[in-house]
């Protein structure tokens, strides 16, 4: 067995040494009732080959978004990964090293989470970014929690404009503290100011939106973080940072926290996951934050160093009394995201805003000369976009899928209000060749 | 060698009280203190809010560990130490004077009777503190 | 004393010359490419991020500077207790990164991802046998999350029956996110005593048990790496007053193929892929969280559900009694198909020998070490073994100051100070990837730091003296919190 290094002369050899004559003797705490009397019913062992061979089989049956032109959103998103990335996180120093217990011993992983954590600082204008949480729904559900611990207020108000999984994911976290969940329609794609003052109240911790939201809708920041402040509750964000390169941070727009998903910064789609929950949010709240925090510091001879800190939040030290029940975090994507944001940098980042938001309305524009194909929000989009159909979205779907094209997100699953809609998302990856064949390819789908 | 000033009155749970007329100053031992190691942050209530004597107060942390405060009276929090957020260390290095946490106004002056002594505090902490 | 190399302390920011890029993106193929005219001004930011502006020469030996800052199993033995740091087979990342895995999105039509959803189908198939359960959910993005699941799984069980119970009982010797996940999910947590080997106490549990009481949440092997050799009796109490039975799965790698949680009267376990099943913990994350329970808790699994229906594999959402989701999607793919890939490479026998020879090896150790550190517990161990570093604190080491020493010696330190009821605990989990040379170099390195602190306790003081930093100032880092780079700095 290769990943097995003893040869049966070593284990005897180390057998003798301990005094047991077999394994079995090491065993001798387990009742004989507990012990399994057959071979586990697992399929026999492959040699690499015939593994490879298996896998290429099973991954052969997937759309990847190599052989597909992807035009998915709603979460995931097909942004170019450069090539440095790879390499550089299987060096395996990065990728086979722990949690940085260790700190002497660490510092190429915790020197690499206080740049993503700078970044991400930077880029969602709040003061403090923590070390990732697992995914943008994950981090609401978290941002959730802080919201009702720092306020003592016990109901969330989430926009109807927030990814309905993520809001399940919530719904899911509050049964225990028991928390209440009141929703805030949309109004043209966006969150309804006057219907959202209406649904405040001295109860509400945390006003929620999504930015962009998940019909692809600008929604107005600042107003909102006025009304949710004017009723006493912190107002929280979902902003995936990809974006913010070129968008106005939540965090000059009022925002207490923010949250996003990450993913889109060198992270492989992967069919969901592993993902990269952002969190961000004042200074003030620090001690409150979940997740782990690298901080900078000295050493015993002055030179700078880093290490976790803040650690008494945290479940090895507070036990039930932790802000979250979080031990890992996302370290090897948070790693990708340095690196993409490294590459990128102040003005690519920017640059990848640019080139989506324009593909999307060029795409917004073709789609919509289609007769029957509208656009079914009149607020400002930025790289995703609601489309009404006129023919059933999953049949369209379908018939794209065979020009090779993954035409974009059905909603009737998440809303039956919207069973004629589809969310089509554009990234930069997107050409124009792509998109013309589209256009032609719905044309005929629905003519 | 113990550092457990006579005056002063004290909790199992290693806070003391000294009491200035109707209100009593609170703050933590010298053993406790000792025991968590360098302080990092205390987490304490805002004036005008209410304690209940021997419920929690407040939060003590250091890098390692992080340890519930108890008042030793109940009332209305008078005074909070402003220098305590900038300056944890004070804690540390002057427990009984500039490291003192809150003043008490006493809602039941008679709380202080269930303190202990500073000589039964003294035999607690040889005796390891529990 | 100082570092035997200069380190090398740049941050990427400080690499940054205005103007210099790294980045290679197409020119717009679209027209009116100009958001400006797009969207409206207030939406766009007035000032561009302060981010690095660096070449990719940059990039790259700045990245693989800091990498060889780290110690990781690839280059070091790595015996942290309870995290099982066993080899990463590479075959793995490359399953990972096939196309059809790696740049599948998540919301692709269910008739396009039938390959992702068999390998997940199988993958649960597959640990629901190694652990003997009825179902398992791969979508738990850790084992934070597992336990979180499986509470409120429980929690969802008790109600259905008409029940609101309080309480869930954790034994003293617990990891700190049996708690916290329970406390989360709106529970009391009750902290039973162990006992000195960390086993259960009988009479302790016994007086805990009643009818308002949840579940029991134990780890198995315990955290003192000891078979709970009277887990039958302990489950049939728990059973007796309808309370739930929790395994904590991160010591499965104890027993893989010899026992398993489903037939120990376990109600719920989880799995911690990246301990067990050689998913990279990759500096400290992603995991993977799986969930595995008895038919009972199955109307609460998290949703989607991966079923096969004849042919086809799909997502079934129908589960009206479902504790709902925990992440956005379906699960850490990337990390089920790693997962997948070495189960399949293993092989039953595989597994088996994994288990046989993660105990041998612990046993190994934890002889040739008995003469000099004190056991926390007597007989043989399972797959790790906690010593404690009484003798040495009474002569001023600590087992903090042996971990430093360790790192010297080129060894990354076991855990330290888990379990809590372990006297300066030292947990130590060779896992079976390891040879026994390798173990005897760390042994010896072990012994030799004993008999420093005997007659040499400074040099194990000073420690570390080789690695890119020295001790660090911990308590400066929490009173004056600094958690990002400033422009200014």
């Amino acid at each position: 067995m290769r990943y097995i290094s003893n040869t049966s002369a070593q284990q005897k050899e180390m057998l003798g040494i301990i005094g047991a004559s077999s394994i079995e003797d090491l065993l001798v705490r387990i009742p004989a009732k507990a012990r399994l009397s057959r071979p586990l019913n697992l399929p026999r062992a492959m040699a690499e080959t015939e593994l490879v061979r298996h896998l290429q089989r099973l991954s052969g049956l997937n759309a990847g978004a190599d052989d597909y032109a992807c035009f998915l959103g709603a979460g995931s998103y097909d942004h170019a990964i450069p090539s440095p990335i790879n390499h550089l996180i299987s060096r395996g120093e990065f990728f086979t090293a722990y949690t940085p217990y260790q700190p002497e011993a660490s510092q190429g992983t915790l020197r690499s989470i206080f740049e993503y954590q700078t970044m991400m600082a930077e880029l969602t204008g709040m003061d403090v970014a923590n070390a990732s949480i697992y995914d943008a729904a994950s981090s609401l559900a978290e941002a959730t929690q802080m919201a009702h611990s720092v306020t003592g207020r016990d109901t969330l108000v989430i926009s109807r404009g927030v990814n309905p999984l993520y809001r399940q994911v919530v719904e899911t976290y509050v049964e225990g503290p028991g928390l209440r969940i009141k929703s805030a329609p949309l109004g043209e794609g966006v969150t309804d100011a006057d219907a959202l003052r209406k649904t405040l109240s001295k109860h509400t911790a945390a006003v929620v939106i999504q930015y962009p939201n998940f019909f692809g809708s600008l929604e107005e920041v600042r107003a909102i973080a006025d009304i949710a402040h004017e009723a006493g509750a912190l107002l929280v964000v979902v902003a995936d940072p990809i974006n913010l390169g070129l968008l106005t941070p939540p965090g000059a727009s009022g925002a207490d926290i923010v949250v996003g998903e990450g993913q889109g910064l060198g992270v492989p789609m992967s069919f969901g996951g592993p993902n990269l929950g952002v969190f961000a949010a004042k200074q003030e709240l620090v001690r409150r934050m979940p997740g782990r925090l690298v901080g900078a510091t000295v050493d015993v001879d002055g030179q700078r160093g880093f290490v976790l800190t803040l650690q008494t939040r945290e479940q090895h030290i507070r036990r039930e009394k932790a802000t979250s029940n979080i031990c890992t975090n996302v370290a090897l994507c948070a790693l990708m995201a340095t690196i993409y944001v490294a590459i990128l940098g102040k003005r690519g980042l920017r640059r990848v805003g640019e080139l989506s938001t324009a593909k999307a309305h060029y795409a917004a524009r073709e789609l919509t000369k289609i007769p029957g194909v509208s656009l079914r929000f009149a607020a400002p989009f930025f790289k995703e976009f609601t489309l009404r159909l006129p023919k059933s979205p999953d049949r369209v779907i379908k018939r794209l899928l065979k020009d090779r094209l993954l035409a974009g997100v059905p909603l009737k699953g998440f809303d039956r209000a919207y069973k004629d809609c589809l969310l089509v998302a554009v990234t930069e990856k997107r050409t124009k060749e792509e998109i013309d064949a589209y256009a032609a390819a719905l044309a005929a789908a629905v003519a | 060698m113990a550092n457990v000033p006579a005056e002063l009155k004290y909790t199992r749970e290693h806070e003391w009280a000294k009491v200035e007329g109707e209100r009593a100053r609170i703050g933590i031992t010298a053993f406790a203190q000792e025991q968590l190691g360098d302080v990092v942050f205390v987490e304490l209530p805002k004036v005008g809010a209410r304690v209940t004597a021997m419920k929690t107060f407040g939060v003590v942390e250091s890098v390692k560990a992080v340890s519930d405060l108890f008042a030793p009276v109940g009332g209305e929090v008078v005074e909070v130490n402003a220098e305590l957020p900038k300056k944890p260390e004070l804690v540390n290095s002057d427990p009984y004077g500039k490291g003192w946490m809150l003043v008490i106004k006493m809602s039941n002056p008679k709380d202080v009777d269930g303190l202990m002594s500073a000589a039964d505090y003294e035999k607690l902490t040889a005796g390891g503190g529990h | 004393m100082h570092a035997a190399k200069p380190a090398y302390d740049k941050l990427i920011f400080e690499l940054s010359s205005p103007g210099r890029f790294a980045y290679s993106l197409p020119e717009s193929d679209v027209p009116d490419g100009d958001p400006a005219a797009l969207l409206p001004k207030a939406h766009l930011r007035d000032h561009p991020a302060e981010l690095p502006e660096v070449s990719e020469v940059d990039v790259i030996r700045h990245y693989s500077r800091l990498s060889q800052m780290n110690y990781g199993v690839d280059t070091h033995f790595y015996p942290l207790g309870s995290c099982t740091m066993k080899y990463n087979p590479k075959i793995n990342e490359d399953m990972a990164r096939l196309q059809g895995f790696a740049r599948l999105h998540p919301l692709a039509p269910e008739a396009a991802s039938q390959g992702a959803l068999q390998l997940m189908h199988e993958l649960a198939r597959d640990l629901a046998e190694i652990s003997g359960m009825d179902e398992v959910s791969l979508q738990p993005a850790a084992g934070a999350q597992g336990e979180l699941a499986g509470v409120l799984m429980i929690r969802a069980y008790h109600l259905a029956r008409g029940e609101r119970r309080h309480k869930v009982l954790i034994p003293d010797s617990a990891h700190g996110t049996n708690p916290a996940s329970t406390a989360l999910a709106g529970f009391s947590v009750v902290e039973l005593k162990s006992e000195a080997n960390g086993d259960v106490d009988l009479v302790d549990l016994e007086r805990h048990l009643d009818e308002d009481v949840a579940a029991f949440m134990i780890t198995q092997p315990n955290t003192l790496g000891l078979f709970e050799s009277r887990i039958h009796q302990i489950t049939e109490l728990c059973h007796a007053k309808g309370v739930q039975v929790y395994m904590d799965g991160a010591n499965f790698n104890a027993i893989l193929g010899i026992t398993r949680p489903g037939d120990l009267g376990f109600d719920v376990c989880h799995f911690n892929l990246h301990k067990t099943f050689t998913t990279p913990h990759g500096g400290g994350g992603p995991g993977s969280g799986p969930v595995g329970i008895k038919a009972h808790l199955g109307p609460f699994l998290p949703t989607p559900v991966v079923v096969k229906r004849e042919d086809a594999y799909a997502l079934d959402w129908s589960r009206p009694q479902s504790i709902g989701k925990l992440q956005a999607f379906w699960g850490n793919f990337g990390m089920l198909v790693r997962a997948y890939t070495y189960i399949r490479t293993m092989g039953p026998d595989g597994l088996r020998a994994v288990s046989e020879n993660a105990v041998l090896n612990a046993n190994y150790i934890l002889k040739r070490l008995e003469g000099h550190y004190d056991r926390s517990a007597p007989g043989p161990c399972m797959h790790e073994c906690v010593l404690s570093a009484r003798r040495q604190k009474r002569l001023g080491v600590t087992a903090l100051d042996i971990a430093k020493r360790l790192l010297d010696l080129g060894f990354y330190a076991p855990s330290t100070y888990f379990p809590l009821i372990v006297e300066e605990a030292l947990m130590i989990e060779p896992t079976e990837t390891e040879s026994k040379e390798t173990l005897d170099q760390f042994c010896d390195a072990m012994i030799q730091i004993a008999r420093e602190a005997e007659t040499s306790a400074d040099v194990i003081h000073q420690a570390p003296v080789t690695t890119p930093v020295r001790r660090l100032d911990q308590t400066r880092a929490a009173r004056q919190p600094v958690l990002r780079w400033h422009p200014s700095s």
